[in-house]
């Protein structure tokens, strides 16, 4: 199929950034959204322009790295899915495609499609954490964690950290990734002696950090690759209130 | 030169623990004076800088990606071994150990095999600690699973993301010494060379991704935790940015390459399904367990697979290895799946795929219990082929997986040059010439947990130091030949792209030196690969600027690097004339086509010295001895 | 005290505050409402007026009165501060942005159906609570009367109702969201009464102007 793209071309972090429209012809339905921008790459490279930079790397849905906003949608059409697991059968001959990066004051651009999301480091480092030291560990049995309890930390641990939580969301907030690990973390035994700490850190470190704040709209949801639940923004509120009322 | 791998003396059981008391300790106050750069943060690289900062030394983290979060050990889905005995099934560190031993085909130390074995309860009590959500039963208790090779359950596992549970563990663990300071970090580093002073590896250089800025670091000592180089055959189940750069320009700077021939197919890959397919998605082995494997008994049969009736059916791995049936060692699968395809019993419509059926599964245990264990493999699936693996069954192929071979290192983890240590998929270690499921997660955290830790501290404590600045010669000088080959790539201005000269070095690598290798392939690879490399040289064209983002030289450093390993994967390769694990000659099989080792000529580690390119490396030999476990022929009947 | 402004210097905090003050704002809906329900007593007015002096003159009202006008203004600061925040969380604006594919218009527009409901609300404020309350008027029977005589006014009041209705139904469980009640079986529970809330309030409203408009065309 024949499908025209308008992609955000933006030089450095500083320059203005404009959409330009380039036409890919030869599209299989077969093709991962990634690989069609590939074969638009080498030819970019080919007529000596410079290839649309975009991050990316294991091309199955679980690194995040890759994420961009397609047609006005975080990782494209469809749900539970990562723009890499994105393919072009979800596309028609004749369409256009809008590609944009994430968007967000906490996210600038640094080239392109690329963005700089180093700010859900620092609200990790903030308290994502239990803080263990290597060695010395008693019996991993020692520790009893019922099955239902295990799963559900599991679901909110199954974040991948890509940014569509923020790049959906019309406030730019971060709440349903810092859900995901204060709510793994609460559910956890593990994570009980730092619980209020945490909360109270990782909030105060996002908020910091200009995102945007909730207004439980719940696109995160709708977008997220591993669809995390907005439960977990619930429970980061308890944990909140929580921390802010008991000693 | 000699290799010594320093295997401590006294009983294997001993041996670690031994070796641990009579190594030289750093004091507490003294460690902050001392600095250790670690390239590469997943499982391997950000365990051992997290625990070396916990230590009190002073680390410097790289890393190309934005965040250490994003390392391709995320992708493990399966899970990871520990010899706990949890399933009351009879195990034990020593099973273990003998189990990786054998799977690896007899071509691993037995000391570090044992160690890795030793420690691996330890990791799962670590990662439970650290707040990893591990499956467990209703009870509470951690629960487990069987892998291929081994004939009891003893892989944890948090549902098809172990990896990545793991890897967020560890670099939980590092955020939190980044928060302290002890840990710093610096993102989108690409390290392009290893700095030696006096013989000693006194830091790295890097590229800065971001500007374009080639920068220097200097440390105490260095550690490569930077990943396989499967990459080498374009496709593979690696991540896209997976690369040997690392290892291979410390190679160049003298350390040698062990078994580099040594490289995992994996059997369960979705295949491949056009021209434009840029990488291969994995599908875990832990789908054998419930997963009956089969091709029909006519060749190039066109029917569905769900009107194929059962007695047409050829289950092959269950008809010829009854006691492991799907269960039988990576290597094994793969070539069985090749051989049925090679035969013309293949389905799909590339005819390059068998089928794993999940019908039987559905039918004893529910479709619920199905989803619960496979469910995001069976997602990830369907977003790829568009068909549902719950009503028909997979279409899979073998796929380049994982790298045994690395940077030869001693038992201390440390490589031929003095403060230059390797862990993880970069060194050569433990797997022999298989690797086992479910073994790779455990040997990165066993590494850079409880390993690294100690043998770093040994050799600073047992090292006399000059103070050395980033503004030493040795620095200058290798930030003068990373500058002039980057301004020579992009300099060549030729008419092919990186990507193009990859896919077609991918091809023949994949050709002559993939699942099954012989002497006439081999050798027409040696001619093949080196044109490949010039027209390279000549003919790459790369667009944009160095002093910016720049992906494409990104790429084409990489590339420069695998078009010259590959040459050494296939000289490795012609030089072992046996069969053993990944490494299988044609010539070399049995009548059943079974892999024949040859111990009396092969029983060794080939370490290769490099001496320029294009100029044949010289080898060493590490004779492997084998004290506890008699090699014998690995038998899955 | 440190705590009590940490909790409101979070976003998340306030949040809370904003949550609390619109539960509360509810709660006199609920209040105005069953008050004006007096209106459909065929008693000529008599008990909606008493009811009208009553709310205007009774010291525990007068009080409350305070509280209810610091709730307004908490809630609509709360909401501006936030939402001026959240519009500088973007700077860039996407061309293309499908917010709509995920998203239901009452969540995506509460400022929007606030600002609607303010205005509604100055209108309202200014034809009966001014007369009543400062003014001395004691027949506001006569005043709905009159009011809801026009079609005009009765097609404001109506449209100010859909608003008011939108606003409700993202607000009310968002509240509970907020609150972090809404979790396991508790949300069907919640999402139901946040139903009835935002149907039958504005109803109940509604069935106003509509029963005294159709009873003079009689």
């Amino acid at each position: 199929m024949k499908l025209t793209l308008q992609v955000w071309r933006q030089e450095r972090p500083e320059s203005k950034g404009r959409l330009i429209s380039y036409g890919v012809n030869d599209v299989s339905p077969d093709m991962s959204f990634l690989e069609m921008l590939d074969v638009l790459n080498i030819e970019l490279v080919k007529k000596n322009e410079v290839p649309i930079a975009f991050d990316h790397d294991c091309r199955e849905g679980i690194c995040g790295s890759c994420g961009m906003m397609i047609n006005g949608r975080a990782h494209g059409p469809g749900r539970g899915i990562a723009t890499c697991q994105l393919h072009m059968r979800h596309f028609k001959d004749g369409d256009t495609i809008v590609i944009e990066p994430w968007r967000a004051r906490a996210f600038p651009v640094l080239k392109d499609l690329m963005v700089d999301r180093t700010a859900m480091d620092r609200v990790m480092m903030a308290g994502g954490y239990v803080s263990t030291k290597t060695g010395g560990m008693v019996d991993g049995n020692t520790l009893l964690i019922p099955k239902p309890i295990a799963d559900e930390a599991f679901d909110a641990a199954a974040c991948i950290g890509c940014g569509a939580c923020v790049a959906s969301c019309p406030n730019s907030s971060l709440m349903l990734f810092v859900a995901a690990k204060v709510s793994q973390l609460a559910l956890l035994p593990q994570g009980q002696h730092e619980r209020k700490e945490r909360v109270e850190s990782m909030l105060a470190v996002m908020d910091e950090n200009q995102f945007g704040s909730c207004t439980n709209t719940y696109a995160c949801e709708a977008e997220c690759p591993k669809e995390i639940s907005v439960t977990h923004i619930a429970r980061l509120n308890r944990e909140f209130i929580r921390a802010k009322i008991t000693a | 030169m000699v290799l010594e791998s320093n295997i401590p003396e006294g009983p294997i059981e001993k041996k670690w623990t031994n070796h641990k008391f009579t190594s030289k300790l750093v004091n507490p106050s003294n460690r902050r004076k001392y600095t250790v750069a670690v390239v590469g943060t997943g499982l391997a690289g950000a365990s051992a800088a997290a625990s070396l900062a916990e230590l009190g030394y002073n680390v410097l983290a790289f890393s190309y990606h934005e965040s250490p979060r994003r390392a391709h050990s995320i992708a493990a889905q399966g899970g990871i071994n520990a010899g706990k005995n949890y399933a009351n099934d009879g195990d034990s560190v020593y099973r273990l150990f003998y189990d990786t031993l054998k799977g690896g085909d007899y071509r691993a130390r037995e000391g570090n095999v044992y160690r890795l074995a030793e420690v691996s309860g330890s990791i799962i009590d670590q990662c439970v600690a650290q707040g990893v959500p591990f499956a467990r039963d209703y009870a509470g208790y951690l629960d487990n699973r069987s892998f291929g090779g081994a004939q009891v359950s003893r892989t944890f596992y948090a549902r098809g993301q172990t990896g990545q549970q793991l890897l967020l563990g560890a670099y939980s663990a590092l955020a939190r010494q980044m928060e302290t300071g002890g840990v710093k970090f610096f993102a989108r580093r690409e390290m392009l060379d290893v700095v030696l002073v006096d013989g000693k590896a006194r830091g790295i250089v890097a590229r800065n991704m971001l500007n374009g800025k080639v920068e220097s670091y200097a440390a105490d000592a260095v550690i490569l935790a930077t990943g396989g180089y499967a990459n080498a055959f374009f496709l593979s189940t690696n991540a896209k940015a997976s690369n040997a750069t690392a290892i291979w320009r410390a190679h160049k700077k003298g350390a040698l390459f062990a078994n580099p021939c040594f490289t995992q197919i994996h059997p369960t890959c979705i295949p491949v399904s056009g021209e434009h397919q840029s990488k291969l998605t994995l599908m875990s082995e832990s789908l054998r367990n419930d997963g009956r494997i089969w091709v029909p008994k006519i060749k190039d049969d066109k029917r569905l697979p769900q009107d194929i009736p059962e007695n047409e059916r050829d289950y092959y791995l269950e008809r010829q290895y009854p006691s492991f049936g799907n269960l039988v060692p990576r290597d094994v699968a793969s070539r069985r799946a090749k051989e049925m395809c090679d035969k013309g019993f293949g389905v799909g419509p590339s005819k390059m795929a068998v089928y794993l059926d999940f019908a039987e599964a559905i039918k004893r245990v529910g479709k619920e219990i199905v989803k619960e264990r496979y469910g995001n493999l069976f997602d990830m699936y369907k977003q790829i082929t568009a068909e549902d693996p719950y009503l028909q069954p997979m279409r899979i192929y073998p796929a380049v997986h994982y790298t045994m071979g690395g940077l030869w290192v001693d038992y201390n983890l440390m490589s031929t040059i003095p403060g230059l240590f390797v862990g993880g998929e970069a060194n050569f270690s433990d797997h022999g010439a298989n690797r086992l499921g479910a073994s790779a997660l455990m040997q990165g955290l066993a590494d850079g947990y409880f390993i690294l830790p100690y043998t770093v501290g040994n050799y600073l404590a047992g090292t006399k130091f000059e103070t050395v600045k980033t503004d030493h010669a040795a620095f200058k000088d290798a930030e003068n030949d990373v500058d002039a080959t980057i301004m020579k790539l992009m300099n060549v201005n030729g008419t092919k792209t990186v990507d193009e000269f990859h896919r077609e070095y991918g091809k023949v690598m994949w050709e002559f030196v993939g699942m099954g290798r012989n002497k006439a392939g081999l050798e027409k690879a040696l001619t093949l690969l080196p044109k490949i490399r010039e027209a390279f040289w000549k003919d790459v064209k790369l667009t944009g600027e160095a002093n910016d983002i720049n992906t494409e030289l990104e790429k084409a450093q990489r590339v420069a690097d695998f078009l010259e390993l590959g040459e050494l994967m296939a000289r490795d390769a012609l030089h072992r004339e046996e069969s053993c694990g990944g490494h299988f000659r044609e010539e070399h099989q049995t009548d059943e086509g079974e892999a024949m080792r040859n111990d009396e000529k092969f029983a060794y580690v080939a370490a290769w010295e490099f001496k320029g390119i294009g100029t044949e490396p010289a080898m060493h030999k590490e004779h492997l001895v084998f004290d506890y476990v008699k090699p014998s022929q690995r038998s899955y009947k | 005290m440190k705590k009590v402004i940490s909790f409101y210097h979070s976003s998340v905090g306030k949040k809370i505050l904003m949550s609390l003050a619109g539960l509360f704002l509810c709660s006199f809906l609920v209040i105005h409402l069953s008050g004006n329900l007096a209106l459909f007593k065929n008693d000529n007015g008599e008990s909606f007026n008493h009811y009208s002096e009553f709310m205007a003159h009774n010291p525990v009202i007068r009080s409350t009165e305070i509280l209810l006008v610091a709730g307004f203004l908490l809630h609509m600061f709360l909401g501006g501060t936030l939402w001026l925040k959240n519009r500088a969380a973007r700077p860039e604006k996407y061309s293309a942005y499908k917010l709509s594919d995920n998203t239901p218009f009452e969540s995506r527009n509460t400022m929007l159906s606030g600002s609607i409901v303010l205005f509604f609300l100055i209108v309202h404020l200014k034809q009966f609570f001014l007369p009543s309350r400062f003014f001395g008027e004691t027949n506001m029977y006569a005043l709905v009367l009159q009011a809801f005589a026009s079609p005009l006014y009765d097609l404001l009041y109506l449209a100010a109702l859909v608003m008011l209705a939108y606003h409700l139904k993202h607000a009310f469980q968002s509240a509970f969201q907020t609150l972090g009640l809404r979790k396991g079986k508790y949300i069907v529970l919640f999402d139901a009464v946040a139903v009835v809330f935002w149907l039958l309030i504005p109803i109940g409203f509604a069935s106003m102007p509509i029963y005294f408009f159709l009873s003079t065309l009689k």
